[in-house]
């Protein structure tokens, strides 16, 4: 091609790329998607790209393209990728493996996962630098240091010499940045890092790595489906779905004027106007005092807890990841029988362990999970899965017990089509559906929603919350809402308690624990939220009172 | 080093007497089950009455079974295996030889298999699912599935009869030059090699895929490395604990389970001489024997439960 010779400044220029993988469904014969259609982008040197779209918009496999990677049989099939004036795909096993760890370098959602637990940090920071002999032990050892003080991480000096499980996620992350600059690249690919962090722990690592991208000018493509987290470090956003692009300029015009449909649903705010009701007299749930801790350990992990949550309401439990929201979960549910302490449900005090109590008891208190398709039986068609409650609790079977699973269809607006089909045959939204509906068979008082939302797209979730705000009002059940998710917490909440480390900080109806004043810690969970404004991440930096427990 | 590993040890060692402790009962009960005791089986068909009476007093088998088994323990702890029936010989002394032998032997074998085994479980990790992975594990495969003196005779034949360069009868004695003993070793030690191997490359094979799915194999492909020094470096290190345990049982093996290539070899380790006597009924050998091989396995299981600890990062450095 004529074009090859890359613009002066220009650093990766993608044209027409396409990505296809072969997939084998169940009982069908393998067919061949295509993952990525004909998406072409360029990025100059030093310039951040974000790339952004739902789970299966090809984020990920377009960034890893630019290392001529594809995960689990992902291929590249059409198009160039040109990186420092040649086509790398051309190049070959061997070309690839002299530009990754060099030219190009990626930092992955999971540091705790991606780090080798079975050798020390700085040996994996170094690794790559020595490989491509761009620097000794000792001047990469330096330059590791000097990274790691950049990224504020505690103790630079010395931290290099701990394994990944003595360090924490947030610093963990931090450290796979500093890896990642440590050969001194061209080109970093960011993929997620900051989404499987606690929100008050994500604002400093964004920060550290905002910071650590403008001091070495390296150029980024940042990955993320969250909007407002890629609007503090991106010069240009580029949207995409299903493998397409949709829309691609500069972050202020995607988030002031998006042009395009898709990108503006994106971009709007989905609050969900939610009436807060005024608590009742009675409530059908009272935690009193419970304090629990795991095995015979000293640690409590629940300090004194008392909360209330009344019929056809909702309580949300928020706090970061370790403050005791899911314990406290499982100390109502009996999983976890309290140390001291006991809880009332309608009126009469429930056993403290699992086996002490009635199976009418264990009816009427249900639970959902975050983790919707571990959640259920793979070898279960939706029909077995939503008609068990029907025949353990009521002993319905037969055609009665057929009808009673449409009709439960029906409410979490699924049709009869999906009783024959399995969980594998689901996205992530129906899969959620299927366990609401399964709950909900039970027809109990009490469900305890455990981050349901957590692992979904954010159309989806918020399908998924207005279900359930709706099942509520016809149904008259009461949740337990147990979310770090400020924003599904204004969404869906009557009455809010916080948490941070095992005790109830804060606690009252939703209007009153979200208006000022503020303790400390409900302070930094409300402003460590991203929001969609360019230069929100230096005044909320700037602005913190305390700081968050991650570090 | 701290605590925590200490602590695991000391338990695993204290686990490991105690059970080395219950199999001696189990060895001790085993032999009183059977029908007839030592005084009949030393008279045999001269045996009167009143002569095995005196003898059994002569024995102190008119004790308690309990307080022969202390008996037998306190020997057997201060280094007195007894004496052999059959021969009146002392038995430690007979075994000491032996043993040495045996483990000799068992030595040199895993020498060569175990690295062998590992290394082939690296090479058909890293040509999964093509002809080298599959002629890899068809070979190893092979080999375990024929019995061992299946192999040791076709050994025989082919490097023994035909051609000559090993001897047939793997006879060593005290003394022995270190080549010669080397020489005569060779085939046995290759048949032991073939039975073994299989076992711990498959093991490799599959320990290392499947720490291959992590995300940090995923970060070291993304840093350049290659394929080879990916499996080496960052996925071998993550499965080498279900590999030393593999390793040990089949070490195990090579020790315990070396006596029907102690026969087809004549080499003269505790196998040939566990069977001489179980032949000849000869019943306080066969309790020394059966306790020492109880020993050996035990100890190896103890060593693979530890170096899996000590491989822990988790446990080597706590937080």
């Amino acid at each position: 091609m004529a074009d090859t010779k890359a613009k002066p400044g220009m650093l990766l220029d993608i044209r027409n790329l396409r990505i296809e993988a072969t997939v084998y469904p169940p009982g069908e014969q393998p067919k061949t998607i295509t993952l990525v259609h004909d998406v072409s982008l360029t990025l100059e040197k030093g310039k951040v790209l974000g790339l952004i779209g739902e789970s299966g918009a090809g984020k990920s496999t377009i960034g890893l393209s630019s290392m001529g990677y594809g995960r689990g049989g992902v291929r590249i099939t059409g198009g160039e990728v040109i990186l420092n004036g040649r086509d790398i795909l051309k190049g070959g096993k061997e070309g690839f493996r002299r530009l990754r760890g060099r030219e190009v370098c990626y930092v992955a959602q999971s540091a705790a996962a991606a780090f080798n637990p079975a050798h020390r940090l700085m040996d994996q920071v170094v690794e790559a630098a020595l490989l491509h002999g761009t620097a000794t032990r000792a001047e990469a050892e330096k330059r590791a240091v000097a990274l790691f003080k950049k990224l504020s991480l505690p103790n630079p000096e010395t931290i290099g010499e701990r394994f990944p499980h003595q360090v924490s996620g947030g610093q963990l992350q931090r450290v796979m940045t500093a890896m990642a600059l440590c050969s001194e690249p061209d080109l970093i690919v960011f993929d997620e890092p900051t989404t499987a962090l606690d929100v008050t722990t994500q604002i400093d690592v964004l920060a550290a790595i905002k910071d650590a991208i403008r001091d070495t000018h390296v150029a980024a493509l940042y990955i993320t489906h969250d909007l407002a987290v890629v609007a503090q470090v991106s010069d240009e956003i580029m949207v995409l779905r299903h493998g397409r692009l949709v829309e691609w300029g500069g972050t202020r015009q995607i988030i002031k004027e998006p042009r395009q449909e898709y990108t503006n649903a994106l971009v709007s705010v989905h609050e969900i106007a939610h009436q807060e009701q005024t608590p009742g007299t009675t409530p059908v749930l009272s935690v009193k005092n419970v304090t629990a801790a795991y095995g015979r350990s000293h640690i409590k992990v629940l300090k004194n807890v008392s909360v209330d949550i009344f019929p056809g309401q909702t309580l949300a439990v928020v706090g970061e990841s370790g403050s005791g929201k899911s314990t406290l979960a499982r100390a109502i549910t009996g999983l976890l029988p309290p140390e001291q302490g006991s809880v009332v449900f309608d009126g009469r005090t429930l056993g403290n362990k699992l086996v002490d109590r009635p199976k009418e008891d264990l009816r009427q208190l249900q639970m959902i999970y975050q983790m919707a398709d571990v959640a259920m039986n793979p070898r279960q068609t939706v029909g077995t899965i939503i008609g068990r409650p029907l025949e353990f609790y009521f002993g319905i079977r037969g055609s009665e017990r057929d009808r009673r699973v449409a009709e439960l269809l029906d409410k979490i607006e699924m049709g009869k089509g999906f009783v024959d089909r399995y969980p594998a045959e689901l996205s992530g939204g129906q899969k959620q559906r299927v366990c609401i509906a399964r709950s909900l068979a039970a027809k109990p008082k009490l469900i305890i929603c455990d981050e349901v939302t957590s692992a979904l797209d954010p159309l989806v979730a918020h399908g998924i919350l207005e279900l359930l705000l709706g099942l509520q009002k016809e149904e008259g059940v009461a949740y337990l809402f147990i979310t770090h998710d400020l924003a599904t917490v204004k969404s869906i909440a009557d009455s809010i308690a916080v948490m941070y480390r095992g005790e109830v900080v804060r606690y009252g109806a939703k209007s009153k624990v979200l208006a000022p004043p503020f303790d400390a810690y409900t302070d930094l969970l409300l402003s460590s939220v991203p929001e969609m404004e360019i230069g929100w991440l230096e005044k909320a930096i700037a602005g913190r009172r305390m700081a968050s427990a991650g570090n | 080093m701290s605590s925590p590993i200490v602590k695991l040890v000391a338990q695993r060692v204290a686990l490991g007497i105690l059970l080395l402790l219950a199999v001696s009962v189990l060895i001790f009960a085993g032999t009183q089950i059977l029908p007839g005791d030592v005084a009949q089986a030393i008279l045999g068909q001269s045996a009167t009455p009143e002569s095995l009476a005196n003898l059994r007093e002569q024995l102190g088998l008119n004790q308690p079974a309990y307080l022969r088994y202390f008996h037998w323990l306190g020997g057997v702890l201060t280094g007195d295996l007894g004496t052999a029936m059959s021969s009146g010989q002392d038995i430690a002394t007979s075994i000491k030889d032996r043993l040495w032998n045996t483990l000799f032997l068992a030595f040199w074998a895993a020498i060569v298999a175990v690295p062998l085994a590992i290394i082939l479980g690296l090479i058909a990790v890293r040509y999964r699912n093509g002809w080298v992975d599959k002629l890899i594990s068809g070979v190893a495969l092979a080999s375990t599935s024929f019995p061992e003196f299946f192999i040791g005779y076709v050994l025989v034949f082919y490097f023994a009869v035909q051609h000559q360069w090993f001897p047939a009868i793997s006879t060593v004695y005290e003394g022995m030059p270190f080549g010669e003993r080397m020489q005569a070793i060779a085939l046995p030690a290759a048949a032991l090699t073939l039975v073994v191997l299989a076992h711990m490359m498959r093991m490799t094979r599959a320990a290392i895929l499947n720490v291959m799915q992590s995300a940090y194999v995923e970060t070291a492909e993304l840093k350049g490395l290659s394929a080879f020094a990916v499996i080496r470096k960052h996925a071998f290190p993550n499965a080498i604990a279900p590999i030393i345990n593999v390793v040990m049982l089949n070490l195990a093996y090579l020790v315990v389970g070396v006596v029907v290539v102690e026969v087809i070899f004549v080499y003269p380790g505790m196998g040939q001489y566990l069977v001489d006597h179980v032949t000849k009924r000869d019943v306080p050998v066969v309790q020394a024997v059966g306790l020492i091989f109880a020993a050996v396995y035990i100890s190896l299981n103890i060593i693979a439960d530890i170096a899996a600890i000590v491989a822990n990062p988790r446990l080597r450095h706590p937080k």
